[in-house]
């Protein structure tokens, strides 16, 4: 590989990542900016949201019982299961919850964002909304942006509770009563663990929307084109948000001190 | 003709993936004077027409809507101008998530300046303008080809804009949707409206336009009448207007060859 293909490849990134800042920058600036798109709004939080409840509580219920199961195998033997509650709450809130409902959410969303994009693109939706003097970005992302920034902390607050809910359905089992499996959530926790618990997903679900957006909108091509466009925004955004959540942690964990 | 009632192009070269589409390209859509941009499929008709509307950005050169350059100017400082001119998709570029009768009062309803029965009295008199007014609760997937594009052109007209620009309106239909699409453009500019059309079919382009442009290898390489282009001595032109056998052997024309430009 010489200079030349190096220098274009690089160059290419960071037009791109340059490019995707820039469209993040502006749907911010046009998220409190009018028109608002109420309608579009509602449409995409329903689409976007509301539709990936069940699989996000199902997320949410299989991972907790999972995690009660593990929990409970390692702490029999100190006579310690009845701290199963809290060691459930701690992980789900903090990390997987936001995690897990973030990848299940930019699988089933993220695609389907860039999909729509992706066609009014190459199709010539988009320029025909352009030219009917309409700003894109206020029409076609902000709303989706802002759909998902409410959305996906909700679902992660739902996923949450759900896992809770299968952690004690293992615990019981094991011969553990609801009062026991609460009172050992407050011992693993403070509060701004659940402040952590809102805040990723929310970020999360700012780099997915954005993501899906800025990928459909640089559809190429015909229905091959629209295809790629999804796969990569899926890849894209989860990477995303596995790397983001390691920074985001970390920030957490400084601000603890 | 002063520059304020015009679109111009002046010395526009505009490249993809290194491939040339215009070189040093000059054209002028003057108010009132319907023209055809002519040349074989992919040769970048349609290029022209977003590179007049903004929609892409020249690599070099000017383009110009009345006396404002919006070359290098960013989308919203030159919306309102651009308000200006319509364009019919050569698919109709209809929302698919509208029904016929939102999409033509798409611009209205954006605008937020009409009270709703009035959009839909405008709506329902450019519909039954185009001949189908009876598809306004329809979607766009339940017209058929031609129907789609009548909807596309009463879009186009919702808003009144002095120029209507044509993305080869003829392609796919049959005779008497061609006829029709035709008899809408001479009723259209009969209203005033400047038509600009890029198209492949000579039917089509010799019955709504009087001046003509032909387009080969990124370059101009015609303009003039239809008189002038029927007299034309230039190869190109008089293969486009007459092709022969030979005209199919492979180099011959731009997109046959491998050293495709256009």
């Amino acid at each position: 590989m010489n200079i030349a293909v190096i220098d274009r490849i690089m160059l290419r990134f960071f037009a791109g990542l340059q490019d995707f800042f820039s469209l993040a920058a502006r749907t911010f600036v046009r998220i409190f900016r009018r028109p608002y798109y109420y309608r579009e709004f509602a449409v995409q939080f329903d689409k976007l949201g509301f539709s990936s409840l069940f699989i996000c509580m199902l997320t949410g219920l299989f991972t907790g019982m999972v995690m009660a199961l593990q929990a409970l195998i390692q702490l029999k033997p100190f006579a310690a299961t009845s701290y199963v509650g809290g060691m459930v709450a701690v992980t789900m809130i903090k990390e997987l919850g936001p995690v897990l409902a973030s990848l299940m959410v930019a699988g089933r969303v993220g695609s389907a964002i860039t999909a729509e994009l992706g066609t009014m693109v190459v199709t010539e939706q988009v320029d025909a909304m352009r030219v009917e003097g309409t700003d894109i970005v206020q029409r076609l992302v902000a709303p989706r942006v802002k759909a998902m920034l409410l959305a996906l902390p909700l679902l992660t607050v739902v996923a949450d509770a759900i896992s809770l809910l299968g952690g004690y359905i293992m615990s019981a089992g094991y011969g553990i009563n609801p009062t026991m499996y609460v009172k050992g959530i407050p011992q693993f926790m403070v509060f701004q663990d659940l402040i952590e618990g809102v805040v990723k997903p929310t970020f999360f679900g700012l780099l997915i929307a954005v993501t899906g957006c800025y990928v459909g909108l640089n559809t190429r091509g015909g229905a091959e084109g629209v295809g790629n466009s999804a796969k990569q925004a899926v890849v894209l955004s989860s990477v995303l948000i596995l790397m983001s959540d390691f920074f985001l942690t970390k920030i957490f964990v400084t601000f603890r001190g | 003709m002063s520059g304020r009632d015009s679109i111009r192009m002046e010395k526009v070269c505009y490249s993809v993936g290194g491939r040339t589409i215009l070189e040093n390209f000059d054209f002028c859509l003057e108010r009132g004077v319907n023209r055809t941009i002519l040349g074989v499929s992919g040769v970048g008709k349609t290029t022209i027409l977003k590179l007049l509307l903004g929609l892409l950005h020249p690599d070099s050169g000017r383009v110009s809507i009345g006396d404002l350059c919006i070359t290098g100017l960013p989308e919203a400082h030159f919306r309102e101008r651009r308000k200006r001119i319509a364009i019919v998709f050569q698919g109709g570029a209809l929302f698919d998530s509208m029904t016929v009768g939102e999409n033509v009062g798409y611009r209205l309803f954006e605008a937020g300046q009409l009270a709703e029965a009035e959009i839909e009295r405008i709506v329902l008199e450019k519909l039954s303008f185009v001949g189908v007014e009876q598809a306004v609760n329809l979607y766009p997937a339940e017209l058929s080809g031609g129907m789609r594009k009548r909807v596309a052109i009463a879009r186009a007209l919702a808003a009144d804009p002095d120029y209507i620009f044509f993305d080869e309106p003829t392609t796919g239909l049959d005779p008497i949707g061609v006829y029709n699409i035709c008899s809408l453009m001479q009723r259209l500019q009969a209203e005033g409206k400047t038509t600009l059309m890029v198209t492949h079919d000579l039917t089509t382009a010799f019955a709504t336009s009087k001046r003509f442009t032909f387009l080969h290898r990124a370059r101009m390489v015609f303009d003039g009448t239809e008189v002038e282009m029927r007299d034309s001595a230039i190869p190109e032109v008089r293969e486009f207007l007459t092709p022969t056998k030979d005209s199919l052997f492979v180099g011959k024309l731009p997109m046959l060859g491998s050293d495709r430009n256009g």
